[in-house]
């Protein structure tokens, strides 16, 4: 996450290092804060610059780009986690019901709908002011098929698992890198989420954990999943899992998926044919620490 | 017995008591958002939902604490509360699954499945933990020009040992122990409060016909 918000400074700033830095340390002092607002979860800030829109959480800890748009071109990805999640799409790359937890600005469900326009797409958000922004400044459409429901991920997961219904791709982007919701951790939320994934669906989740919260994840993750892809790119801070019920596929079907999808993400700035090779089921973590479970779930505690 | 105890032995253990009731209300309250946040979830109603039903039965328990004190006062009561509450917490640990299932299933709003299973859940117990505190002020009182002090030192533990279980069990006890074992922990609190109190009056009464 730090990671990323360096580089997506980078990439708007060719200044040397010290001025770098110290645009780190002063919060938009290029970039105009257009819309302020406070909800009961958080400050929101929506800051633009030249043609960069950036979405802040809870500025006070110094910035914190939870998502940003070029208004230019609204397609592409500019975060590196944004652009990893579509690394799900290689291990099912035709979804057709899509359930995603955590709006942000609205860009990946947006870029789904858009590469997706049949699919079925529900989308979590606890905070009903996060849809007001994405809809106001972040250009978050819905349609017909397309619902956001303000709603804890894990109750509405729970009765979609009580009333049968199934999704084929689904993304956990609940977490934001300053709080970490701890019931959406535990084993007993997995077995939920389990419930609801069709045979072939795939589960994305970017969870932004680090040190000891990020071995207690991937042990849970493997109790309830097994063999997973823990998916990591170079420059970029945070992981993304990518779980599935039946056996993963092989390199060669995540190749060859890879090939099919490249040109529809382009748009989206998503170097997909680099993605199969950085799949790996290999465990990073230390595997002797405990399962997190509705009793014992510190996330917070744990970073 | 019908006079209140003037025993100092059996004041400290009432005051040691009341520390460990504050204690135990705040820490059962800080882990009730993790026992509800798998049906309800971490919304900010579910703590609405939490404390409006903690300070309910709290208020009630006052009420009816300081009622039961003006009718014979005796530490064989005042313990029997803490027996009681040791008792309607252990609910908590075993029923609060299917509890919050049947009531996931029956009301769809998170707000008011959230209320619905707290008042299940914490109602009874921490009403009778609510009832403590004009009791033992109650039992504490030798006269009434002592009574603003001793109301005074009554809130003062009370309250010191719901910050400090709010701290504890926030901090450090959900890193270590599993909410059940912690709750475990408190029972076993109650419990010790309950039987401590029993002997010092037994001891204390043996003394007195001496």
């Amino acid at each position: 996450m730090k990671a990323d918000r360096l580089n997506a400074r980078m990439g708007m700033l060719t200044l040397p290092g010290l001025l770098l830095l110290a645009s780190l340390f002063s919060a938009g002092v290029k970039a105009e804060v257009i819309h302020e607002e406070r909800s009961v979860y958080r400050n929101i800030i929506v800051t633009q610059e030249g043609d960069r829109r950036c979405l802040i959480f809870n500025a006070v800890r110094g910035e914190r780009n939870q998502t940003c748009i070029a208004l230019n071109d609204p397609q592409e990805m500019l975060f590196h986690y944004t652009r990893m999640s579509m690394a799900g799409l290689l291990v099912n790359p035709n979804p057709q019901s899509i359930l995603i937890a955590g709006l942000g600005g609205g860009t990946i469900p947006t870029a789904l709908r858009e590469l997706y326009p049949e699919a079925a797409i529900d989308v979590l958000e606890i905070d009903q002011a996060v849809v007001n922004v994405a809809r106001e400044y972040f250009q978050y459409v819905e349609d017909d098929d397309l619902h956001t429901h303000v709603v804890d991920a894990r109750v509405f997961i729970k009765r979609a698992g009580l009333e049968g219904r199934k999704y084929d791709f689904i993304m956990l982007d609940a977490f934001t890198g300053e709080y970490i919701p701890e019931h959406l951790l535990t084993q007993e939320f997995l077995e939920e989420v389990m419930q609801i994934m069709t045979p072939d669906a795939v589960l994305v989740a970017n969870t932004f954990s680090t040190s000891n919260l990020y071995s207690h994840e991937s042990v849970t993750y493997r109790a309830v999943f097994g063999e997973f892809f823990n998916f990591k790119m170079p420059g970029s801070g945070n992981r993304v899992i990518i779980a599935q019920q039946r056996p993963l596929p092989n390199m060669g079907q995540l190749k060859q998926n890879a090939n099919a999808l490249q040109a529809t993400l382009r748009p989206y700035g998503v170097p997909i044919l680099e993605f199969p090779n950085r799949l790996t089921t290999r465990a990073d973590w230390d595997e002797s620490l405990r399962v997190l479970t509705d009793q014992f779930s510190p996330g917070n505690l744990l970073r | 017995m019908s006079a209140p105890v003037k025993n100092a032995l059996m004041n400290k253990v009432i005051v040691c008591a009341a520390f460990i009731n504050g204690f135990a209300i705040m820490a059962i309250e800080l882990l009730g958002g993790r026992v509800l946040s798998p049906y309800f979830g971490t919304s900010v109603y579910v703590w609405g939902s939490i404390i409006t039903i903690f300070m309910l039965s709290l208020s009630l328990g006052y009420l009816w604490g300081g009622r039961l004190s003006s009718r014979n006062p005796n530490p064989r009561t005042f313990a029997l509360f803490f027996f009681l509450s040791a008792l309607l917490s252990l609910p908590i640990i075993f029923f609060a699954d299917p509890i919050m299932t049947e009531v996931f299933l029956a009301i769809e709003d998170p707000r008011y499945g959230s209320l619905v299973s707290a008042v299940l859940l914490y109602f009874l117990p921490i009403c009778l933990m609510g009832m403590v505190s004009p009791y033992s002020i109650r039992l504490l009182v030798s006269s009434e020009e002592h009574s603003g002090r001793m109301a005074g030192l009554l809130y003062f533990v009370s309250t010191l040992g719901s910050a400090l279980g709010t701290l504890m069990t926030s901090f450090y006890f959900v890193l270590w122990f599993e909410i059940n074992q912690i709750m475990w922990g408190i029972v076993a609190g109650l419990l010790c409060s309950g039987i401590t109190i029993l002997i010092v009056h037994r001891v204390s009464s043996r003394q007195a016909a001496e």
